[in-house]
Order: C-alpha cells, then structure tokens, then sequence
C-alpha cells in the first residue's frame, strides 16, 4: 500500500465532480491511500496569485503547513492547484527570508513550514509510482478500439517541474495505451482552452476550444481524455455553444483519465461518475460498459 | 511583495515584486508573442508591453487591458530563451495594476478574479456557483441569461452546488493572511 496525502481541490466536489469520485474509485483499485488532508483550504489557483501576490503566497502556505505534518507527499488530481502550490512550494524553498516570513505569519495558527513538502500531480503519481505496467495489469475490460485523443491542457506539464514534456507531454498517451485504448495523434494535445477566462472572455475561449474539437475529430478520435477540471468543462460544457457559434456538430465526450481507467478496471458507469458527463459518453463507452 | 528598497523606476518596481525579477534580461526575441494563443487580443502585444515597461511608460502599461488576457498557458515561459517567466510578470502587472486602482479599460477577468477572491476569503473554498453568479450581477446581468444553458447544464449533472462549503479554520486562515501581510508590509 501506497500513502499519499490528498488535495481534492474545491472543483473536485462541483464542476469536476466526476474527476474527485473516479480518482477515489481507481485509487483503492491501485494500493493508493489517498488520505484526504485536514481541513484544507483552496490553493488560491491563478486568479489570487495575479491580484494578491502576497495574500496568496499565505492561502498556499496554510495547506503546505497542513501536509507537513502528515509527512506523506501532497497529491492533487487537478493541474491548477498543482501549479499554484508547487510554485508557491519551489517559491517559499529559495527564498529563506520569505519562509520565515511565512513562519511567523502561520505561527499565529499553531502551524509551521519547513519546506519538506512534495507536491505532486496525481496523474504523475500514477506513472512514476504505479507505473503504466501496474495500471495495466489491473485492466479487466481492456479498451481495445477507443480511439482516445490525450488532452494535457496547459499546467499538466508547464511551467516545467521536470516530470514531462512541455512541448510534447507523454504521460497521458502512456496511460491511455496501458488501457489498452488508441492514444490518437493529438498536436493541440497541450494547447490552451481558454482556462477560467471562459467566463469573463467567452468569445475567446469558444475559438479556443473549437479547434481542439476539430483537431481531436480530423485524428479519428472517440472521445477525449483529459486530466484537468477546468479544460474537462471548457470542451464539455461549452461545446453545444461552440456548434452553435461556429455552425458545427460535435459530439464528442469529454472523460477524466480516471474516468476512463475505472472503466478499463471494470467499475461501472457510476463508481466513475460518468452522469456527470454532459456529453453522453455512453455511445462510445458501451461496449466496454 | 514590495521589498524595503523604495522603487525609483518603474523597471525597479516591477522587478522587485516576485514574478517581475526576468524584467531586465528580455532580448525582444518575440518568442512570447509568437506563442500566445491570445496575443491578437492584446491591447499591445506581450513582447510590446515588455519593451513599454523598459521605456518607463508606467501609465500606460498598468492602464493597458493587455495583460489580462493572459490566459497562463505558460507557453511563452516554457520558450523563453532568457528565461524571463513572461507568466509571472503578466501576474506582476495585473497585481500592480489592480493595486494601483487601475481598471484594465474595462477589461473583465479582474472583476472575475475579485469575485474569486472573495469566495475563498469568507469559505476558505472557492464556491464555483456564487463565484459566477455575482460575476454576471456585477458586470452585466443580461449576459447571465445568455450563460443560463451552461450553468443549467453543470446544475442537472450535479456539478454546481448552490450552497458554498466551508472550512472549519476560516478565522486561522484570515488571521495567517493578515499577519503576514503584517511582517511583508513592515519590512
């Protein structure tokens, strides 16, 4: 048994909720102990970090704190908090006099940092402590066929901390084949959808996630993975309004990687939350269902 | 952070802010723009702002709406042959514009952004629903009714709850926030 302590984050449990039942699902299946951390608050994500530099170097330290004392690695299956608190972490280590600013600051909670926590991606996780090899062994449905476009986003593999590549990130396609499924060429695979500014930009966005339906569908692909919240929402939610915006026809579901591995390990539709799904990914799924 | 050393320039300013320390090594390869999947949006392109910090146009770039279109892809920081972090430093302005009252033209993800903030400062979580609802009150409530088919959607797969979650160490969490604002500030 593998421990780890875990970071849901605050989408895991409303806009990615199919991301934070499935990755709970697949874990047990793996001898992964995700021991949800304590009373942990929200990374503070980009938007906190481009307004309040220095509140949100202290929104991050509380959580680090937190996972300290447990000793375990600090794992997040979502790519956002990933990077907000591995910055942050990289941010308080090479800066002694910021961590004992940071010290006194959550002293006034009982809390203390020393920098030795390691953030993790969960999806990183999987590939260098599982290993693919494990993953597969585990496969009791193999997903033989399922054409699957690998679908990073932006903050799986950039800013670069040094576990894949962020010109052609690899871990997910790893994966996707130990599933047994196709990994499908993917040349946007690690281009931008648009993020959070969907909201206050939508026009941008649309065009944005357009063409990362349009490259997934030219390369034959099923449906698409993908192992963050917020580009799982921009390509699922918003796609009946990029058909109607740009007169075209997607139907292409939109399925967490772990959706997608619970699958292959012969959990059923809701132990992966797949009516979370607002395209239907049953059609596609059903032989495998 | 602003550190003790008082800024006299406006290149001084923005390096001394975490993030804004690459100002000075920038080469105007061009690379970042030629890699921003929202540069034809920028009021001035990101290479361009970076040449106008260099020049001093304070006003200028701080008033821009350009930076807010950063998207954080990190595209430009991954290619960056100085290793500037051009991310970081768009961080920098918008920090330094919205510190300095500036609106970003009209710009909307600050309002954006403030909402968020507020969420996590009175939850200690983001709450997505209220985070979006006051969003679409505070600039333009029309445009709520033109998003109401995406919230319904997420609503009926169970993906937005109406009510927010709170964590238990709410108060710990403003008072860290505040003393180190404290210790940063008394430098």
């Amino acid at each position: 048994m593998k421990y780890y302590a875990y970071y849901p984050g605050c989408s895991s449990e409303a806009t990615a909720a199919g991301l934070g039942i499935s990755a709970l699902a697949i874990a047990k299946l793996m001898d992964m102990e995700l021991i949800e951390l304590e009373d942990w608050n929200c990374c503070g994500s980009t938007p906190y970090g481009s307004l309040e530099e220095i509140e949100a170097l202290a929104v991050a330290a509380r959580n680090l704190a937190l996972a300290e004392k447990t000793g375990l690695d600090l794992v997040t299956p979502c790519s956002s908090c990933f990077v907000t608190l591995a910055k942050a972490n990289l941010h308080l280590k090479e800066n002694p006099q910021l961590m004992s600013q940071i010290n006194e600051a959550l002293a006034v909670a009982n809390l203390e940092y020393n920098g030795n926590v390691r953030v993790r991606l969960l999806l990183e996780v999987i590939v260098n402590d599982i290993t693919p090899e494990t993953v597969a062994s585990k496969v009791k449905r193999p997903l033989n066929g399922l054409k699957v476009a690998p679908y990073y986003g932006c903050q799986e593999a950039r800013p670069d901390f040094g576990y894949d590549d962020p010109e052609s990130p690899q871990a997910l396609d790893r994966l996707v084949r130990s599933l047994g499924a196709e990994a499908v060429p993917y040349p946007l695979k690690n281009h931008c959808c648009g993020g959070a500014l969907v909201i206050p930009e939508e026009g941008l966005a649309l065009e944005l996630i357009n063409k990362l339906l349009a490259n997934a569908v030219s390369n034959g692909a099923q449906c698409i993975t993908t192992p963050c919240p917020l580009c799982q929402m921009n390509l699922d939610a918003y796609q009946s309004k990029v058909n109607s915006k740009f007169n075209t026809n997607y139907n292409l579901p939109v399925l967490f990687f772990t959706q997608l591995m619970g699958i292959a390990f012969g959990l059923n539709s809701e132990d992966v939350g797949l009516k979370t799904n607002i395209v239907p990914p049953q059609k596609v799924l059903a032989e495998y269902l | 952070m602003e550190n003790k050393t008082k800024a006299t320039t406006f290149v001084d300013e923005v390096s001394q802010v975490p993030g804004g320390e690459g100002i000075r090594i920038c080469i105007q390869c061009g690379t970042c723009t030629a890699s921003c999947p929202s540069a034809t949006r920028w009021e001035y392109t990101p290479s361009g702002i970076i040449a106008m910090i260099r020049a001093g146009m304070r006003d200028e770039v701080l008033s821009s709406s350009a930076m807010w279109n950063c998207l954080s892809c990190y595209f430009c920081t991954v290619r960056c042959p100085r290793g500037v972090k051009p991310t970081d430093l768009f961080h920098v302005l918008e920090y330094l514009a919205n510190k300095n009252g500036y609106n970003g033209k009209g710009a909307r993800a600050p309002i954006m952004y403030r909402n968020f903030i507020k969420s996590i400062r009175s939850n200690g979580r983001v709450h997505e629903f209220g985070v979006m609802l006051r969003y679409y009150m505070r600039t333009n409530p029309f445009a709520a009714l033109k998003s109401l088919p995406v919230g319904l959607k997420l609503f009926s797969h169970k993906r937005l709850p109406l009510l927010p979650k709170k964590i238990k160490g709410r108060d710990d969490l403003s008072q860290i926030i505040q003393k180190f604002k404290e210790v940063r500030g008394s430098l």
